[in-house]
């Protein structure tokens, strides 16, 4: 390859439609700051305050915090990825985090810092205000919002608009919790189901015309407690979509439970409440939101359609050979648009990780590849270029190689999602982030990403029960927990089967705890089973859902039969047969369970 | 006219550079690999590697090498490489500990001068040996000696300058995070004065206090660091030049931050 004296002339990347960041914020942050050092402000406004702009604690200490940047619906620029790499080194640890709701995470910054990262955000339009705390959450959609061949149409401009009215509304400054909304493409692609509020665009038929609309689920959420959204109505014009998001997030303030933090989520308010009537009571509030907001409160929906434009070709004359590894990466990576010539890519990652530099080279493959010119994160810890020409994909594939961003497998299971774990979180009980790490690794070099079978199956771990790795909608799902053998702690975790996030969404059945250092033999057997009683076209996915669901027919009927196989794997050792069973990955001292104050989930 | 670093200057912009060069009122040393340097350099430059410097940097040698250099104790020097700042200020350090006063970085990188598109040539100049004094400035030394005996003393702050995950796993007592790459800003090696002193002034380094800088192992990002807190007016500075390399092997106490895997958390 010889472009890359030429790459410094590619056009003006592209730049964001609206700027949500406020550099005053940033000033604020830091006075706060002085005055809670000097004992001015107390320990719990401080904190509130601190959540409120999106810095959230760090374990084991007071002195540093993690700075979420929220992307609503995803999407993310050029010379935004830049920053973000700048900010990374400057004040993290040269690495940056993408989460599962479309954040980007820098952690360990000193508590002091955090106000230079909120004005380097501000210089590019990006905020974290509102990434943390009781208040309305990054705004979510598909990143296949928009290309996807099955979508209605383009939930993104819905997304965005919503996003813009809820940040720094006063509405959603003091809810008793936290509130998540999630837009998708359609059923397949979303997570509509297991968030507060989920839409599904929906076009209706109307005398002729067709009318715009969603299909709105509301009370889902995983967490300690997890439960499934429940279907608001038929169909909801997209003129109603702001009165009932307005609707929802009152009642949610007036009768969400503020003393109880267990159980302040909305979910358990529907629960409580029972389905009917906290619809019922939905209605009616929409009735009175409608009659009573003024005609301005409206949702600023932008759908003037996006520039697609080619980016300037640079062709690469040395007519070099396709790099190893191609058909592979572009069977687990890349999917189809419904724009013909055109995909989406895939980036895997570990865990969510990236560094500095890599961030860095993401914004220039934008510039070089995406004709719209922008990137968007993914629901499992990843990012998607689209708009990418067929015929342009070896090229960047070549590219990702040189800096190290080429890995197989992001569509598959073999790109777990592991939430921070003890690598940052107050929280947590074992080292999730390292295993999912450590299972890619294993099962990318088991080349089991291009196992047809496997690649609608997904593998999700959280280092606590409070399902920030989202394990309960995994077919394979693990949450960490410390277990004892005689006097010595090992690290453990509970494994779910069978969860699924799409249309028929469940949460996984509870198998077996299993010790951290047999988590990757455990699934390997588990992989074993499935292909000794596989039928013609199943796939590990719908195995487990026949076991699950009571429907399989083979020896294997049951949880229960899984797990009276996978039972001799876990029994522990003793510490002098094997004293690596008794440490976490990622650390080389003995094991034990350590948490301190939890600012997320209860 | 070159800006004395007694009026506060720490680094020479540019275009300050270029028409000191035309005057011929001003040494530049080139810190760079001896190949680097002679492929092409800012013209007139000579080559001081900061290896070169480091096999022996007694002030008697120094002495030796900044006389070799042409440079009497009025000369003005610029002094710069292509490391974001850190081994020219290592070398500007050690001649104002020799005590030379007139020593200023220059404001960015060999690497952008060039994208500037600014001159340079291979060239190597002739040059006329001086007569330097030596005026020690012990001052501005720290001395694993000296740290040890101001650890209890709450008005000196100490800064690590390494990397944020280096610093986690392993630091001297008491010291505080600062890493090397804040102190930059995109083309300079050193922040404005305004955003400078409001980042210090948000961590607390403030002029209060005397401040002692280290980092891995000689006293290269740390003596970036030196400058920026000259750069601000907090001149009650000092190097610990042999830094937390000399530390560990004297085998003195060490703190990190316990009960995180911080390190599973980068993606290199």
């Amino acid at each position: 390859m010889t472009i890359s004296n030429l790459e410094q002339s590619s056009p003006d990347s592209e730049k964001p439609k609206i700027n949500w960041g406020r550099i005053e914020e940033a000033d604020n942050f830091a006075k706060t700051v002085k005055l809670f050092r000097q004992g001015k402000y107390d320990e719990a406004s401080f904190r509130r305050f601190r959540l409120q702009h999106g810095a959230y604690g760090t374990r084991m200490t007071g002195d540093y915090a993690m700075v979420r940047i929220k992307l609503p619906a995803g999407e993310i620029y050029p010379h935004q990825f830049e920053k973000i790499s700048q900010l990374s080194e400057q004040y993290s640890i040269g690495s940056a985090h993408f989460s599962t709701r479309e954040n980007i995470q820098l952690h360990w910054v000193i508590l002091e810092d955090v106000s230079e990262i909120f004005r380097g955000l501000a210089e590019v339009g990006l905020t974290s205000r509102e990434a943390c705390g009781n208040s309305v959450r990054n705004v979510m959609c598909s990143p296949l919002s928009g290309v996807c061949p099955d979508e209605k149409f383009d939930s993104t401009p819905y997304a965005l608009a919503t996003a813009r009215f809820f940040l720094r509304n006063p509405m959603a400054q003091n809810l008793p919790r936290k509130f998540k909304f999630n837009f998708t493409c359609c059923e397949k692609h979303g997570m509509v189901r297991m968030v507060d509020v989920g839409l599904i665009p929906q076009i209706r038929e109307i005398d002729g015309s067709s009318q715009r609309g969603f299909k709105i689920f509301l009370g889902g959420g995983l967490g300690n407690k997890s439960y499934v959204g429940h279907q608001l109505e038929e169909f909801t014009p997209e003129d109603d979509l702001l009165y009932t998001s307005i609707a929802v997030v009152r009642i949610f303030d007036r009768l969400g439970d503020r003393k109880n933090l267990a159980r302040n989520r909305m979910r358990y308010l529907v629960n409580d409440m029972g389905w009917d009537k906290f619809q019922n009571l939905v209605f009616k509030e929409r009735a009175i939101v409608r009659a009573t907001q003024s005609i301005v409160t409206q949702l600023d929906v932008d759908t003037t359609p996006d520039e697609i434009k080619r980016p300037i070709r640079i062709t690469d004359e040395s007519g070099s050979s396709i790099p190893d590894g191609y058909a592979r990466w572009l069977k687990t990576n890349t999917v189809k648009q419904k724009q013909s010539d055109y995909c989406s890519v895939f980036i895997t990652l570990e865990a969510g990780d990236i560094t500095a530099n890599q961030l860095n080279a993401l914004g220039d493959l934008i510039c070089d590849f995406s004709s719209e010119g922008k990137a968007r994160c993914g629901f499992v810890q990843n990012i998607a270029l689209r708009y990418v020409l067929e015929d342009d994909l070896p090229r960047l594939y070549s590219k990702l190689l040189e800096v190290g961003l080429a890995k197989s497998g992001a569509l598959t299971m073999t790109a777990p999602i592991g939430c921070s774990g003890t690598t940052s979180c107050n929280l947590a009980l074992t080292n999730s982030h390292r295993l999912a790490k450590e299972i890619q690794r294993k099962f990318l070099e088991l080349k089991l990403d291009e196992d047809d079978d496997l690649s609608d199956s997904s593998i999700k771990i959280s280092g606590c029960p409070n399902s920030c790795g989202q394990h309960g909608i995994a077919t394979i799902g693990f949450f960490g927990g410390g277990a004892r053998f005689g006097k010595d702690m090992y690290p453990n975790y509970q494994m779910s089967l069978g969860g699924r996030s799409d249309g028929d969404t469940m949460l996984g059945e509870i198998c077996l705890r299993i010790p951290a250092k047999r988590v990757i033999p455990v699934i390997l057997r588990i992989i074993e089973l499935f292909k000794d009683k596989k039928k013609s076209g199943d796939t590990l996915k719908s195995w487990i859902h026949r076991i699950v669901n009571g429907n399989e027919d083979s020896d294997i009927k049951s949880i229960n039969d899984i797990k009276k196989i996978l039972e001799p794997l876990i029994i522990p050792p003793t510490k002098e047969e094997d004293p690596d069973f008794y440490l976490d990955y990622g650390s080389d001292t003995s094991y034990h369970t350590k948490t301190g104050k939890g600012e997320c989930a209860a | 006219m070159c800006c004395l670093t007694e009026s506060g200057k720490i680094t020479t912009d540019v275009d300050s550079l270029r028409s000191e060069i035309r005057d011929k009122s001003v040494r530049v040393i080139d810190v760079r690999r001896e190949d680097d340097y002679k492929q092409d350099h800012i013209p007139t430059a000579v080559n001081l590697p900061l290896a070169n410097l480091l096999s022996d940097d007694s002030p008697e040698r120094v002495l030796k090498l900044v006389n070799s250099m042409g440079i009497d104790d009025e000369t003005s020097v610029v002094v710069y490489d292509d490391t974001f700042g850190a081994l020219a200020s290592r070398v500007a350090w050690t001649l104002e500990y020799l005590g030379h006063s007139n020593v200023t970085l220059l404001e960015t990188t060999y690497s952008h001068w060039k994208s500037l598109g600014l001159e340079n040539d291979s060239q190597t100049p002739e040059i006329q040996s001086k007569e330097h004094s030596i005026h020690l400035r012990p001052e501005i030394l720290a001395t694993s000696d000296y740290l040890e005996s101001v650890k209890t003393r709450d008005d000196v702050i100490l800064i690590d300058n390494r990397e944020r995950l280096n610093f986690l796993e392993q630091h001297i007592p008491g010291a505080i995070s600062l890493p090397y790459r804040t102190l930059a800003s995109n083309e300079h090696i050193l922040r404005s004065k305004e955003d400078m002193k409001r980042l210090l002034d948000n961590r607390g380094i403030t002029g209060d206090s005397e401040i002692i800088t280290y980092c891995g192992s000689v006293g290269t990002l740390s003596g970036l660091a030196y400058y920026a807190l000259k750069s601000v007016g907090l001149s009650n500075a000092k190097l610990y030049v042999r830094s937390f390399k000399e530390w560990k092997n004297l085998q003195k106490p060490t703190e990190k931050q316990e009960d995180a895997n911080y390190w599973d958390l980068s993606a290199e």
